[in-house]
C-alpha cells in the first residue's frame, strides 16, 4: 500500500505546506492529505510532479492553480478560480465549484462533479473540463482552445465571443452568447464526449448532448468585404 | 475589493452571543478590506416613541456625560446613553428627525450614525480586528448583524466613508463592487431634498434604496428598481428591523457565499469566514445567482 503523507491545515500555514509540495516532497509515491482547508486559498498551486494530493474538505480561491502532472481531489467545495492556468495532470472537484474554474488553462483535465457557476472555463486555452451538474452565465467566454463537458444546463451567454473551444451540453442551454452556435453532433464528437466522460468517470450518453462551436464571424477580419469608406 | 458579513440568529441562545459569531467573521474578512470596518446590530424593537441612536466623534478625549446633560437639559426626560471610545449609544424618547436637526445645530462636532427601534451601529478607520477588539464586538448581542471590511478604491478612507451606510430609520447597507453612476444617482435624489453626508458611491445606493421604500416600495420592489438604476459592481447585502437581504448585480462581478442551518443564516465574502461557525460543513451552502432577491426574516 502507498506510504501517505498528511499535511494539517490547522497545524501548518498553506504557505508553509505548499513550499513542502514545491521542495520537500520530491519523487515520491506517496500520497499526499490536507486535512482542515476550512476554505483556506491557494491549497496545493503550482505543483509540477506526478503526485496524487487529496484536500479533505471545502477548499478556498485558486486551489491547484497552475497545476502540472499532480492529481490533486478537493473531497468539498471550492472558491473562485479552482484550476486556474492549469497545465497538465487532473483537478478533480467532488463538490462543487465557484466562478472560474479552470479559467485559463492550456492543458489537463478539470472534473468538477456538482455544479460549476459563471464563468467555468473563461478563456480556457487548451485543457478539458468536464462538469457533472450545471455551469452558470458566461461560461466558456473567449475559450480558446480545449473541451468543455457540461451534463447538466448551461446559464445565459454560454460560449460568448469563442475562438476554437468546443463545448458539449447535456441539459438545456439558456442562451447563447455572441458568435456562439449550436452544431450537429458528428461520430466525431461522439467520441470525444465517450473518452471526456470517461476520463471524468461520469455515466451519460453520448449521444445526448449538444455541440456548441463558433461561427467565426467575431475573429476573422473581414475587411474590404462590405466596406462602404471610399465607395 | 472588501468584503462584507451578515448573521441572523434563530435562536435565543444565538441572539444572546451575537457578537461572537460575527467578531470572527469580520476579523477574517479583514484580508479584503484591512483599512476600516463597521457592524450594525439589531435587536428587539424599543417601545413606543423610544428610539436608538448611535453617535460617533472623531476623537477619543470627547466628553459624553456632558453630552448627555446637554441632551436632556434641552429634551427633558431621561437619556440612557453608553460610551465606547469615538462612538456612543443611546435610547431617548425624541423622533429622529428632530434628533437630526438638534445635532446639526447644536452640536456639529457628532455625527448621528444610526437611528431606530432596532438598530445600533459602530464604524471606524482601523484592521477590522483592532476595531472589534477596542469597542467590544464580542459581547454585542441582537436577532442580526451586517458588517463590512473596507478596502477603499473610489472615496476617501475616513470613519464616514466606511460601512455600513444608513438611511430613514432600521435600515443598513454594506456594499462590496463599485458603482459607476453614483453621481447621477445623486443629482437626482438632491432634486428631492435628500441630503448626503459623504462622496462615497455606496451612499448613493442606500439613499436610493431609502427613498423608494419612504416612496411605498418594499425592499424587494426597491432592489428590482435599484436593478434598473445602479450601474457597476455590487454585491448588497442589507438588513431592516426583521429582515437580512442580499443581491448580486447581473454579472455576479463580486462575491457572496450563503450557509444556512437550523440556528442560523451567516452570509460572508468567501467561505472561509463561514468555515469555523458551528456546523458549518452540515450547513446548506450555497451561493447567490445574479440579480436574485435573497430575503430573510428574524
Amino acid at each position: 500500500m502507498d506510504r501517505v503523507i498528511t499535511l494539517d491545515l490547522e497545524k501548518q500555514t498553506v504557505r508553509e505546506i505548499n513550499q513542502f509540495l514545491h521542495h520537500d516532497l520530491g519523487e515520491t509515491s506517496a500520497r499526499v492529505e490536507i486535512l482542515n482547508p476550512f476554505g483556506v486559498h491557494n491549497i496545493a498551486v503550482g505543483r509540477d510532479a506526478p503526485v496524487d494530493v487529496d484536500i479533505r474538505g471545502h477548499a478556498g480561491y485558486f486551489t491547484a492553480g497552475m497545476n502540472k502532472q499532480a492529481r490533486v481531489t478537493v473531497h468539498g467545495n471550492v472558491g473562485w478560480s479552482v484550476a486556474e492556468n492549469i497545465m497538465s495532470g487532473e483537478v478533480r472537484v467532488k463538490g462543487c465549484a465557484s466562478e472560474c474554474a479552470g479559467a485559463s488553462g492550456h492543458g489537463g483535465l478539470v472534473v468538477i462533479e456538482g455544479d460549476a457557476s459563471s464563468r467555468c472555463g473563461i478563456s480556457m486555452k487548451g485543457c478539458d473540463i468536464v462538469v457533472g451538474g450545471e455551469v452558470g452565465h458566461m461560461s466558456a467566454f473567449m475559450a480558446q482552445a480545449g473541451t468543455l463537458l457540461v451534463c447538466g444546463d448551461a446559464g445565459p451567454s454560454l460560449g460568448d465571443s469563442l475562438y476554437e473551444t468546443v463545448i458539449y451540453v447535456g441539459g438545456a442551454i439558456h442562451s447563447l452568447g455572441a458568435d456562439a452556435r449550436e452544431e450537429p453532433l458528428t461520430a466525431d464528437d461522439r467520441a470525444t464526449i465517450a473518452r471526456l466522460l470517461a476520463a471524468a468517470r461520469l455515466e451519460r450518453d453520448p449521444g445526448s448532448f449538444k455541440r456548441v462551436a463558433s461561427a467565426r464571424s467575431l475573429y476573422h477580419w473581414h475587411a474590404g468585404a462590405d466596406h462602404k469608406a471610399y465607395s | 475589493m472588501c468584503g462584507i458579513v451578515g448573521f441572523l440568529a434563530k435562536t435565543p441562545e444565538l441572539r444572546a452571543n451575537l457578537g461572537e459569531f460575527v467578531v470572527p467573521m469580520l476579523t477574517c474578512m479583514g484580508d479584503r478590506g484591512p483599512d476600516s470596518a463597521g457592524l450594525a446590530v439589531f435587536e428587539s424593537p424599543t417601545p413606543g416613541l423610544l428610539r436608538r441612536y448611535s453617535l460617533f466623534v472623531p476623537r477619543s478625549d470627547y466628553n459624553w456625560s456632558d453630552l448627555r446633560g446637554r441632551l436632556m437639559a434641552h429634551f427633558g426626560g431621561e437619556i440612557n446613553l453608553i460610551a465606547r471610545e469615538r462612538h456612543a449609544l443611546f435610547t431617548a424618547g425624541v423622533d429622529a428627525a428632530t434628533f437630526r436637526r438638534h445635532f446639526e445645530s447644536h452640536e456639529p462636532e457628532l455625527h448621528l450614525l444610526s437611528a431606530g427601534r432596532s438598530i445600533s451601529m459602530f464604524k471606524d478607520e482601523g484592521h477590522p480586528k483592532d476595531i472589534s477588539d477596542s469597542y467590544g464586538f464580542t459581547k454585542l448581542t441582537g436577532t442580526h448583524s451586517v458588517g463590512h471590511t473596507r478596502m477603499a478604491t473610489e472615496s476617501a478612507v475616513s470613519p464616514a466613508h466606511a460601512h455600513p451606510f444608513t438611511a430613514g430609520e432600521d435600515f443598513c447597507l454594506v456594499h462590496n463592487g463599485s458603482l459607476s453612476n453614483p453621481y447621477s444617482i445623486r443629482r437626482k435624489l438632491e432634486k428631492k431634498g435628500i441630503r448626503f453626508e459623504t462622496d462615497n458611491d455606496t451612499e448613493a445606493a442606500c439613499r436610493f434604496l431609502e427613498w423608494r421604500m419612504r416612496e411605498g416600495n418594499t425592499l424587494e420592489e426597491a432592489l428590482r428598481q435599484g436593478f434598473e438604476e445602479l450601474d457597476g459592481f455590487f454585491t448588497l447585502l442589507m438588513a431592516t428591523a426583521n429582515k437580512l437581504v442580499l443581491v448580486r448585480d447581473p454579472f455576479a462581478c463580486k462575491p457572496a457565499v450563503v450557509a444556512e442551518t437550523d440556528d442560523y443564516v451567516a452570509i460572508s465574502s468567501e467561505y472561509r469566514a463561514l468555515a469555523h461557525l458551528p456546523n458549518a460543513r452540515q450547513a446548506n451552502i450555497f451561493e447567490p445567482v445574479p440579480e436574485q432577491i435573497y430575503s430573510w426574516t428574524v
